[in-house]
Protein backbone atom coordinates (compact mmCIF):
# COMPACT_ATOMS: atom_id res chain seq x y z
CA UNK A 1 0.00 0.00 0.00
CA UNK A 2 1.08 3.57 -0.52
CA UNK A 3 2.05 5.82 2.36
CA UNK A 4 2.18 9.39 1.17
CA UNK A 5 3.18 12.65 2.86
CA UNK A 6 1.90 14.37 4.93
CA UNK A 7 2.38 11.63 7.52
CA UNK A 8 -0.52 12.55 9.77
CA UNK A 9 -1.37 10.77 12.99
CA UNK A 10 -4.55 9.48 11.38
CA UNK A 11 -2.69 7.80 8.49
CA UNK A 12 -0.09 6.35 10.82
CA UNK A 13 -2.66 4.99 13.29
CA UNK A 14 -4.30 3.15 10.41
CA UNK A 15 -1.15 1.08 9.83
CA UNK A 16 -0.85 -2.43 11.27
CA UNK A 17 2.02 -4.82 11.81
CA UNK A 18 2.75 -6.73 8.60
CA UNK A 19 1.59 -3.94 6.27
CA UNK A 20 3.87 -3.59 3.27
CA UNK A 21 4.14 0.08 2.40
CA UNK A 22 5.73 2.19 -0.27
CA UNK A 23 6.59 5.59 1.09
CA UNK A 24 6.45 8.76 -1.00
CA UNK A 25 7.48 12.07 0.51
CA UNK A 26 10.35 13.55 2.45
CA UNK A 27 12.54 11.49 4.82
CA UNK A 28 15.18 12.80 7.21
CA UNK A 29 18.17 10.56 7.82
CA UNK A 30 19.58 10.39 11.31
CA UNK A 31 21.74 7.96 13.16
CA UNK A 32 23.77 7.89 16.36
CA UNK A 33 25.19 11.43 16.40
CA UNK A 34 21.89 13.12 15.48
CA UNK A 35 19.87 11.18 18.03
CA UNK A 36 22.30 11.96 20.80
CA UNK A 37 22.44 15.63 19.77
CA UNK A 38 18.66 16.03 19.80
CA UNK A 39 18.32 14.10 23.02
CA UNK A 40 20.89 16.38 24.67
CA UNK A 41 18.74 19.36 23.77
CA UNK A 42 20.24 20.32 20.40
CA UNK A 43 17.88 22.32 18.19
CA UNK A 44 16.60 20.39 15.15
CA UNK A 45 17.60 22.12 11.91
CA UNK A 46 14.44 20.83 10.19
CA UNK A 47 10.77 20.66 11.15
CA UNK A 48 10.24 17.17 12.54
CA UNK A 49 6.48 17.48 13.05
CA UNK A 50 4.71 14.58 11.30
CA UNK A 51 8.02 13.43 9.85
CA UNK A 52 9.66 10.09 9.18
CA UNK A 53 13.24 9.60 10.34
CA UNK A 54 15.44 7.09 8.52
CA UNK A 55 18.25 5.31 10.36
CA UNK A 56 20.72 5.43 7.51
CA UNK A 57 24.29 6.51 6.91
CA UNK A 58 24.13 7.02 3.16
CA UNK A 59 26.91 7.30 0.61
CA UNK A 60 26.23 10.61 -1.17
CA UNK A 61 28.52 12.20 -3.73
CA UNK A 62 28.37 15.44 -5.68
CA UNK A 63 28.18 14.95 -9.45
CA UNK A 64 28.00 18.03 -11.68
CA UNK A 65 27.03 20.17 -8.70
CA UNK A 66 24.19 17.86 -7.67
CA UNK A 67 23.99 15.41 -4.79
CA UNK A 68 23.67 11.82 -5.96
CA UNK A 69 22.88 8.97 -3.58
CA UNK A 70 25.10 5.95 -4.23
CA UNK A 71 23.93 3.69 -1.42
CA UNK A 72 21.17 4.18 1.12
CA UNK A 73 20.44 1.01 3.07
CA UNK A 74 19.23 1.00 6.66
CA UNK A 75 21.47 0.69 9.70
CA UNK A 76 20.72 -1.19 12.93
CA UNK A 77 18.08 0.72 14.90
CA UNK A 78 18.40 -0.69 18.39
CA UNK A 79 21.32 1.64 19.17
CA UNK A 80 18.82 4.52 19.29
CA UNK A 81 16.51 2.76 21.74
CA UNK A 82 17.29 5.09 24.67
CA UNK A 83 16.54 8.23 22.60
CA UNK A 84 13.87 7.30 20.08
CA UNK A 85 10.70 7.31 22.17
CA UNK A 86 11.25 10.63 23.92
CA UNK A 87 12.19 12.26 20.60
CA UNK A 88 9.05 10.89 18.94
CA UNK A 89 7.05 12.46 21.72
CA UNK A 90 8.83 15.80 21.81
CA UNK A 91 8.74 16.43 18.05
CA UNK A 92 5.75 14.32 16.98
CA UNK A 93 7.89 12.12 14.77
CA UNK A 94 5.42 9.69 13.19
CA UNK A 95 7.69 7.05 11.81
CA UNK A 96 11.13 5.56 12.06
CA UNK A 97 12.70 3.45 9.32
CA UNK A 98 15.58 1.14 10.09
CA UNK A 99 16.48 -2.50 10.45
CA UNK A 100 16.40 -5.08 13.20
CA UNK A 101 13.48 -3.53 15.09
CA UNK A 102 13.41 -1.66 18.40
CA UNK A 103 12.55 -2.49 21.97
CA UNK A 104 9.64 -2.18 24.40
CA UNK A 105 10.34 1.45 25.30
CA UNK A 106 9.97 2.61 21.68
CA UNK A 107 6.91 0.40 21.25
CA UNK A 108 5.26 2.16 24.19
CA UNK A 109 5.93 5.56 22.70
CA UNK A 110 4.59 4.37 19.34
CA UNK A 111 1.30 3.78 21.12
CA UNK A 112 1.19 7.00 23.11
CA UNK A 113 2.46 9.29 20.34
CA UNK A 114 0.86 7.60 17.36
CA UNK A 115 3.95 6.42 15.49
CA UNK A 116 5.26 3.30 13.74
CA UNK A 117 8.50 1.47 13.09
CA UNK A 118 9.10 0.62 9.45
CA UNK A 119 11.59 -2.11 8.60
CA UNK A 120 13.54 -1.51 5.41
CA UNK A 121 15.22 -4.38 3.57
CA UNK A 122 18.69 -4.72 5.07
CA UNK A 123 21.49 -4.63 2.56
CA UNK A 124 19.36 -3.55 -0.41
CA UNK A 125 21.57 -0.53 -0.98
CA UNK A 126 20.98 -0.18 -4.72
CA UNK A 127 17.21 -0.54 -4.81
CA UNK A 128 16.82 1.87 -1.90
CA UNK A 129 19.23 4.41 -3.36
CA UNK A 130 17.23 4.38 -6.58
CA UNK A 131 14.04 5.28 -4.72
CA UNK A 132 15.66 8.48 -3.47
CA UNK A 133 14.69 10.79 -6.32
CA UNK A 134 16.21 14.00 -4.95
CA UNK A 135 18.39 15.26 -2.15
CA UNK A 136 16.78 18.44 -0.89
CA UNK A 137 19.21 19.44 1.79
CA UNK A 138 21.83 18.43 4.30
CA UNK A 139 22.34 19.62 7.86
CA UNK A 140 24.97 19.18 10.57
CA UNK A 141 27.33 17.60 8.02
CA UNK A 142 30.28 19.69 9.13
CA UNK A 143 29.75 18.81 12.74
CA UNK A 144 29.08 15.08 12.37
CA UNK A 145 30.47 14.05 8.97
CA UNK A 146 28.49 13.00 5.91
CA UNK A 147 27.09 9.58 6.99
CA UNK A 148 25.95 10.99 10.37
CA UNK A 149 24.38 14.16 8.96
CA UNK A 150 20.66 14.87 8.52
CA UNK A 151 19.96 14.39 4.82
CA UNK A 152 16.63 15.42 3.35
CA UNK A 153 15.70 12.65 0.95
CA UNK A 154 12.74 13.00 -1.40
CA UNK A 155 11.67 9.38 -1.91
CA UNK A 156 9.22 7.71 -4.23
CA UNK A 157 7.79 4.29 -3.45
CA UNK A 158 10.40 3.49 -0.86
CA UNK A 159 9.66 -0.11 0.26
CA UNK A 160 9.32 -1.05 3.94
CA UNK A 161 7.28 -3.29 6.22
CA UNK A 162 5.49 -2.07 9.35
CA UNK A 163 6.95 -4.21 12.14
CA UNK A 164 5.85 -2.11 15.15
CA UNK A 165 2.54 -0.27 15.12
CA UNK A 166 0.70 2.25 17.29
CA UNK A 167 -1.55 -0.43 18.79
CA UNK A 168 1.14 -2.29 20.71
CA UNK A 169 1.87 -4.81 17.97
CA UNK A 170 5.48 -5.85 17.34
CA UNK A 171 6.31 -8.36 14.65
CA UNK A 172 9.76 -8.76 16.24
CA UNK A 173 8.32 -9.76 19.61
CA UNK A 174 5.81 -12.02 17.88
CA UNK A 175 8.33 -13.87 15.67
CA UNK A 176 10.72 -14.25 18.62
CA UNK A 177 8.01 -15.76 20.82
CA UNK A 178 6.76 -18.10 18.09
CA UNK A 179 10.19 -19.30 17.03
CA UNK A 180 11.23 -19.84 20.65
CA UNK A 181 8.17 -21.97 21.20
CA UNK A 182 8.75 -23.95 18.01
CA UNK A 183 12.31 -24.70 19.03
CA UNK A 184 11.23 -25.78 22.50
CA UNK A 185 8.76 -28.18 20.92
CA UNK A 186 11.38 -29.47 18.47
CA UNK A 187 13.82 -30.23 21.25
CA UNK A 188 11.00 -31.73 23.29
CA UNK B 1 53.80 -11.81 -13.88
CA UNK B 2 54.20 -8.09 -14.22
CA UNK B 3 53.17 -6.24 -11.03
CA UNK B 4 50.78 -3.96 -12.90
CA UNK B 5 49.00 -6.91 -14.54
CA UNK B 6 48.59 -8.63 -11.18
CA UNK B 7 47.19 -5.42 -9.65
CA UNK B 8 44.55 -5.10 -12.32
CA UNK B 9 43.44 -8.73 -12.02
CA UNK B 10 43.05 -8.26 -8.28
CA UNK B 11 41.11 -5.01 -8.73
CA UNK B 12 38.68 -6.78 -11.06
CA UNK B 13 38.36 -9.59 -8.51
CA UNK B 14 37.38 -7.08 -5.82
CA UNK B 15 34.92 -5.30 -8.12
CA UNK B 16 33.25 -8.55 -9.11
CA UNK B 17 33.06 -9.77 -5.53
CA UNK B 18 31.46 -6.54 -4.32
CA UNK B 19 28.92 -6.13 -7.13
CA UNK B 20 28.01 -9.67 -8.25
CA UNK B 21 26.63 -12.49 -6.17
CA UNK B 22 27.77 -16.00 -7.13
CA UNK B 23 25.06 -17.87 -9.03
CA UNK B 24 24.69 -20.59 -6.39
CA UNK B 25 23.62 -17.86 -3.94
CA UNK B 26 21.30 -16.21 -6.45
CA UNK B 27 19.65 -19.58 -7.09
CA UNK B 28 19.11 -20.07 -3.35
CA UNK B 29 17.55 -16.59 -2.98
CA UNK B 30 15.24 -17.24 -5.93
CA UNK B 31 14.22 -20.65 -4.60
CA UNK B 32 13.29 -18.91 -1.34
CA UNK B 33 11.30 -16.32 -3.25
CA UNK B 34 9.27 -19.01 -4.99
CA UNK B 35 8.67 -20.80 -1.70
CA UNK B 36 7.20 -17.80 0.17
CA UNK B 37 3.49 -17.10 0.01
CA UNK B 38 2.14 -14.54 -2.47
CA UNK B 39 1.43 -11.29 -0.69
CA UNK B 40 3.58 -12.10 2.36
CA UNK B 41 6.17 -9.68 3.72
CA UNK B 42 8.73 -12.50 3.42
CA UNK B 43 8.16 -12.62 -0.31
CA UNK B 44 8.23 -8.85 -0.51
CA UNK B 45 11.64 -8.77 1.22
CA UNK B 46 13.09 -11.44 -1.08
CA UNK B 47 11.71 -9.63 -4.12
CA UNK B 48 13.52 -6.43 -3.12
CA UNK B 49 16.69 -8.46 -2.48
CA UNK B 50 16.42 -10.14 -5.88
CA UNK B 51 15.92 -6.76 -7.60
CA UNK B 52 18.90 -5.42 -5.70
CA UNK B 53 21.11 -8.31 -6.87
CA UNK B 54 20.28 -7.58 -10.50
CA UNK B 55 20.69 -3.83 -10.12
CA UNK B 56 24.07 -4.01 -8.37
CA UNK B 57 25.48 -6.20 -11.14
CA UNK B 58 24.09 -3.95 -13.89
CA UNK B 59 25.41 -0.79 -12.31
CA UNK B 60 28.65 -2.40 -11.11
CA UNK B 61 28.02 -1.00 -7.64
CA UNK B 62 28.26 -2.62 -4.19
CA UNK B 63 25.43 -5.05 -3.42
CA UNK B 64 25.31 -3.64 0.09
CA UNK B 65 26.81 -0.41 1.40
CA UNK B 66 28.60 -2.38 4.11
CA UNK B 67 31.35 -3.92 2.02
CA UNK B 68 32.55 -5.81 5.06
CA UNK B 69 35.78 -7.29 6.27
CA UNK B 70 38.07 -8.05 3.35
CA UNK B 71 39.22 -11.63 3.79
CA UNK B 72 41.75 -12.90 1.26
CA UNK B 73 43.19 -16.39 0.72
CA UNK B 74 46.12 -16.75 -1.63
CA UNK B 75 47.84 -20.00 -2.68
CA UNK B 76 51.24 -18.77 -3.74
CA UNK B 77 53.37 -20.61 -6.36
CA UNK B 78 57.15 -20.22 -6.40
CA UNK B 79 57.03 -17.17 -8.72
CA UNK B 80 54.84 -15.07 -6.41
CA UNK B 81 56.25 -14.03 -3.04
CA UNK B 82 54.05 -12.96 -0.18
CA UNK B 83 55.52 -9.48 -0.41
CA UNK B 84 54.75 -9.16 -4.10
CA UNK B 85 51.20 -10.32 -3.55
CA UNK B 86 50.54 -8.00 -0.61
CA UNK B 87 51.79 -5.02 -2.53
CA UNK B 88 49.53 -5.73 -5.48
CA UNK B 89 46.47 -6.56 -3.36
CA UNK B 90 46.88 -3.45 -1.24
CA UNK B 91 47.07 -1.29 -4.33
CA UNK B 92 43.87 -2.96 -5.55
CA UNK B 93 42.10 -2.38 -2.22
CA UNK B 94 43.00 1.31 -2.17
CA UNK B 95 41.94 1.74 -5.79
CA UNK B 96 38.69 -0.19 -5.22
CA UNK B 97 37.93 2.11 -2.29
CA UNK B 98 38.65 5.17 -4.41
CA UNK B 99 36.29 3.90 -7.12
CA UNK B 100 33.54 3.08 -4.62
CA UNK B 101 33.60 -0.73 -5.00
CA UNK B 102 34.52 -0.75 -1.32
CA UNK B 103 33.30 1.60 1.40
CA UNK B 104 35.78 3.28 3.75
CA UNK B 105 35.39 0.56 6.31
CA UNK B 106 38.50 0.24 8.44
CA UNK B 107 38.50 1.98 11.81
CA UNK B 108 41.35 2.26 14.32
CA UNK B 109 40.09 0.41 17.39
CA UNK B 110 41.85 2.75 19.82
CA UNK B 111 41.29 6.19 18.30
CA UNK B 112 38.10 5.50 16.32
CA UNK B 113 39.66 7.09 13.24
CA UNK B 114 38.75 5.70 9.83
CA UNK B 115 41.88 5.02 7.76
CA UNK B 116 39.94 6.04 4.64
CA UNK B 117 41.56 3.49 2.34
CA UNK B 118 40.72 0.18 4.05
CA UNK B 119 44.33 -0.42 5.05
CA UNK B 120 45.48 -0.78 8.65
CA UNK B 121 46.41 -3.43 11.20
CA UNK B 122 44.62 -6.64 10.13
CA UNK B 123 42.99 -4.97 7.14
CA UNK B 124 42.83 -6.60 4.67
CA UNK B 125 42.98 -9.97 6.37
CA UNK B 126 45.33 -12.46 4.66
CA UNK B 127 45.65 -16.22 4.70
CA UNK B 128 48.69 -17.37 2.72
CA UNK B 129 49.64 -20.88 1.65
CA UNK B 130 52.44 -22.11 -0.59
CA UNK B 131 51.48 -24.29 -3.48
CA UNK B 132 53.63 -26.59 -5.64
CA UNK B 133 51.28 -25.78 -8.55
CA UNK B 134 52.21 -23.39 -11.33
CA UNK B 135 49.24 -21.04 -11.01
CA UNK B 136 48.27 -18.47 -8.37
CA UNK B 137 44.86 -19.03 -6.79
CA UNK B 138 43.18 -16.14 -5.01
CA UNK B 139 39.91 -16.38 -3.13
CA UNK B 140 38.21 -13.57 -1.28
CA UNK B 141 35.16 -12.81 0.74
CA UNK B 142 33.52 -9.58 1.93
CA UNK B 143 31.98 -10.33 5.30
CA UNK B 144 29.45 -7.77 6.54
CA UNK B 145 29.32 -6.38 10.05
CA UNK B 146 25.65 -6.95 10.86
CA UNK B 147 25.94 -10.67 10.24
CA UNK B 148 29.34 -10.90 11.94
CA UNK B 149 27.75 -9.50 15.09
CA UNK B 150 25.35 -12.46 15.36
CA UNK B 151 28.11 -15.09 15.10
CA UNK B 152 28.49 -17.09 18.30
CA UNK B 153 30.79 -19.64 19.90
CA UNK B 154 29.62 -22.36 22.29
CA UNK B 155 31.69 -24.33 24.75
CA UNK B 156 30.20 -27.75 25.43
CA UNK B 157 28.74 -29.01 27.64
CA UNK B 158 26.25 -26.13 27.84
CA UNK B 159 23.76 -26.32 30.70
CA UNK B 160 21.32 -23.71 29.38
CA UNK B 161 20.89 -25.69 26.17
CA UNK B 162 21.31 -29.12 27.81
CA UNK B 163 23.87 -29.73 25.06
CA UNK B 164 26.49 -32.43 25.54
CA UNK B 165 29.70 -33.16 23.67
CA UNK B 166 28.26 -34.97 20.68
CA UNK B 167 26.49 -34.22 17.40
CA UNK B 168 23.17 -33.95 19.21
CA UNK B 169 24.74 -31.23 21.39
CA UNK B 170 26.05 -29.50 18.26
CA UNK B 171 22.55 -29.58 16.77
CA UNK B 172 21.16 -27.79 19.82
CA UNK B 173 23.84 -25.09 19.52
CA UNK B 174 23.14 -24.48 15.85
CA UNK B 175 19.40 -24.17 16.30
CA UNK B 176 19.99 -21.84 19.23
CA UNK B 177 22.29 -19.71 17.06
CA UNK B 178 19.54 -19.40 14.43
CA UNK B 179 17.01 -18.47 17.10
CA UNK B 180 19.25 -15.85 18.70
CA UNK B 181 20.10 -14.28 15.34
CA UNK B 182 16.42 -13.80 14.37
CA UNK B 183 16.54 -11.39 11.41
CA UNK B 184 19.34 -9.27 12.80
CA UNK B 185 22.07 -10.63 10.55
CA UNK B 186 20.11 -9.67 7.41
CA UNK B 187 18.76 -13.16 6.89
CA UNK B 188 18.09 -15.39 5.11
CA UNK B 189 21.55 -16.43 6.22
CA UNK B 190 24.14 -19.14 5.86
CA UNK B 191 25.82 -20.86 8.80
CA UNK B 192 29.52 -21.71 8.59
CA UNK B 193 30.33 -24.06 11.44
CA UNK B 194 33.40 -25.66 12.94
CA UNK B 195 33.21 -28.37 15.57
CA UNK B 196 36.38 -28.43 17.68
CA UNK B 197 39.68 -26.59 17.31
CA UNK B 198 40.65 -23.84 19.73
CA UNK B 199 38.60 -20.64 19.83
CA UNK B 200 40.64 -18.89 17.15
CA UNK B 201 41.02 -21.77 14.70
CA UNK B 202 37.36 -22.64 15.16
CA UNK B 203 36.11 -19.34 13.82
CA UNK B 204 38.64 -19.27 10.97
CA UNK B 205 37.60 -22.75 9.83
CA UNK B 206 33.92 -21.88 10.23
CA UNK B 207 34.31 -18.97 7.82
CA UNK B 208 36.31 -21.03 5.34
CA UNK B 209 33.19 -23.16 4.92
CA UNK B 210 31.65 -20.17 3.12
CA UNK B 211 33.86 -20.98 0.13
CA UNK B 212 31.81 -24.14 -0.44
CA UNK B 213 29.00 -23.81 -2.96
CA UNK B 214 25.57 -23.80 -1.38
CA UNK B 215 24.29 -26.83 -3.28
CA UNK B 216 27.29 -29.11 -2.65
CA UNK B 217 27.19 -32.14 -0.34
CA UNK B 218 29.56 -32.57 2.57
CA UNK B 219 32.05 -35.42 1.95
CA UNK B 220 31.58 -36.58 5.50
CA UNK B 221 28.23 -38.40 5.57
CA UNK B 222 27.71 -37.65 9.27
CA UNK B 223 28.10 -33.92 8.68
CA UNK B 224 26.09 -34.04 5.45
CA UNK B 225 23.23 -35.47 7.45
CA UNK B 226 23.54 -32.83 10.14
CA UNK B 227 23.68 -30.01 7.56
CA UNK B 228 20.46 -31.23 5.97
CA UNK B 229 18.75 -31.59 9.29
CA UNK B 230 19.67 -28.08 10.49
CA UNK B 231 18.50 -26.61 7.18
CA UNK B 232 15.14 -28.25 7.61
CA UNK B 233 14.73 -27.58 11.31
CA UNK B 234 16.15 -24.04 11.13
CA UNK B 235 13.76 -23.09 8.35
CA UNK B 236 10.97 -24.69 10.36
CA UNK B 237 11.42 -22.07 13.10
CA UNK B 238 9.55 -19.60 10.89
CA UNK B 239 11.84 -16.60 11.40
CA UNK B 240 11.96 -15.79 7.70
CA UNK B 241 13.74 -13.11 5.65
CA UNK B 242 14.67 -10.07 7.79
CA UNK B 243 12.90 -11.81 10.68
CA UNK B 244 9.50 -10.97 9.15
CA UNK B 245 8.30 -14.56 9.59
CA UNK B 246 8.31 -17.09 6.73
CA UNK B 247 9.86 -20.27 5.45
CA UNK B 248 13.23 -18.97 4.33
CA UNK B 249 15.44 -18.45 7.35
CA UNK B 250 18.55 -20.28 6.11
CA UNK B 251 20.05 -20.54 2.63
CA UNK B 252 22.73 -22.99 3.68
CA UNK B 253 24.52 -24.80 6.49
CA UNK B 254 28.17 -25.84 6.04
CA UNK B 255 29.96 -27.77 8.76
CA UNK B 256 33.56 -28.85 9.23
CA UNK B 257 35.57 -30.18 12.14
CA UNK B 258 39.01 -29.88 13.70
CA UNK B 259 40.62 -31.96 16.39
CA UNK B 260 40.26 -30.55 19.87
CA UNK B 261 41.95 -30.90 23.24
CA UNK B 262 40.40 -33.43 25.59
CA UNK B 263 39.54 -30.49 27.86
CA UNK B 264 37.58 -28.41 25.36
CA UNK B 265 34.77 -28.77 22.84
CA UNK B 266 33.95 -25.61 20.93
CA UNK B 267 31.23 -25.12 18.38
CA UNK B 268 32.00 -21.97 16.38
CA UNK B 269 29.19 -20.51 14.30
CA UNK B 270 29.81 -17.82 11.69
CA UNK B 271 26.71 -16.23 10.17
CA UNK B 272 26.68 -14.84 6.64
CA UNK B 273 23.92 -12.53 5.40
CA UNK B 274 22.10 -12.89 2.07
CA UNK B 275 24.71 -10.46 0.61
CA UNK B 276 27.06 -13.43 0.47
CA UNK B 277 29.99 -12.00 -1.42
CA UNK B 278 32.75 -14.40 -2.36
CA UNK B 279 34.74 -15.02 -5.48
CA UNK B 280 38.14 -16.16 -6.64
CA UNK B 281 40.33 -16.60 -9.65
CA UNK B 282 43.27 -18.58 -11.00
CA UNK B 283 46.12 -16.59 -12.57
CA UNK B 284 48.97 -17.96 -14.67
CA UNK B 285 52.59 -16.95 -14.41
CA UNK B 286 52.26 -15.35 -17.84
CA UNK B 287 49.65 -12.93 -16.46
CA UNK B 288 46.51 -14.59 -17.86
CA UNK B 289 43.32 -15.18 -15.97
CA UNK B 290 42.66 -18.87 -16.55
CA UNK B 291 39.26 -18.95 -14.77
CA UNK B 292 36.91 -17.56 -12.14
CA UNK B 293 36.24 -19.94 -9.28
CA UNK B 294 32.54 -19.13 -9.14
CA UNK B 295 30.02 -18.13 -11.81
CA UNK B 296 28.36 -14.82 -11.14
S1 LIG C 1 24.55 -7.88 7.38
FE1 LIG C 1 25.09 -8.10 5.21
S2 LIG C 1 23.32 -7.35 4.05
FE2 LIG C 1 23.11 -6.64 6.16
S3 LIG C 1 23.97 -4.60 6.16
FE3 LIG C 1 25.60 -6.01 6.78
S4 LIG C 1 26.66 -6.61 4.91
FE4 LIG C 1 24.73 -5.65 4.31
Amino acid sequence: MLLEAPFTEQKIRALKVGDMVEITGLLFTGRDAVHKYLHDGGKPPVDLTDSIVYHCGPVVVKENGKWVVKAAGPTTSIREEPYQGPLMEQYKIRGVIGKGGMGPKTLQYCQSVGAVYLHAIGGAAQVLAERVVAVEGVHLAEQFGSPEAIWEFRVERFPAVVTMDSHGGSLHAQVLAESTEKLARLLG
Amino acid sequence: MDAKVLQNHLLELIRRTSAELPTDVVRAVQAGLRREKQGSSARYALQVIDDNIIMAKDKSQPLCQDTGTIICYADLPAWCSEGKFRKAYEWAVVEATRRGYLRQNSVDSITGKNSGDNLGPGSPQYHFHQTPKKALTVRMMLKGGGCENVGIQYSLPDTRLAAGRDLEGVRKCLLDAVLQAQGKGCGPGILGVCIGGDRGAGYVAAKEEFFRELDDTNEDPRLAKLEKRIMKEGNGLGIGPMGFGGETTLLGVKITHRNRLPASYFVSVAYMCWAFRRNGCVLTEGGKLSRWLYDS
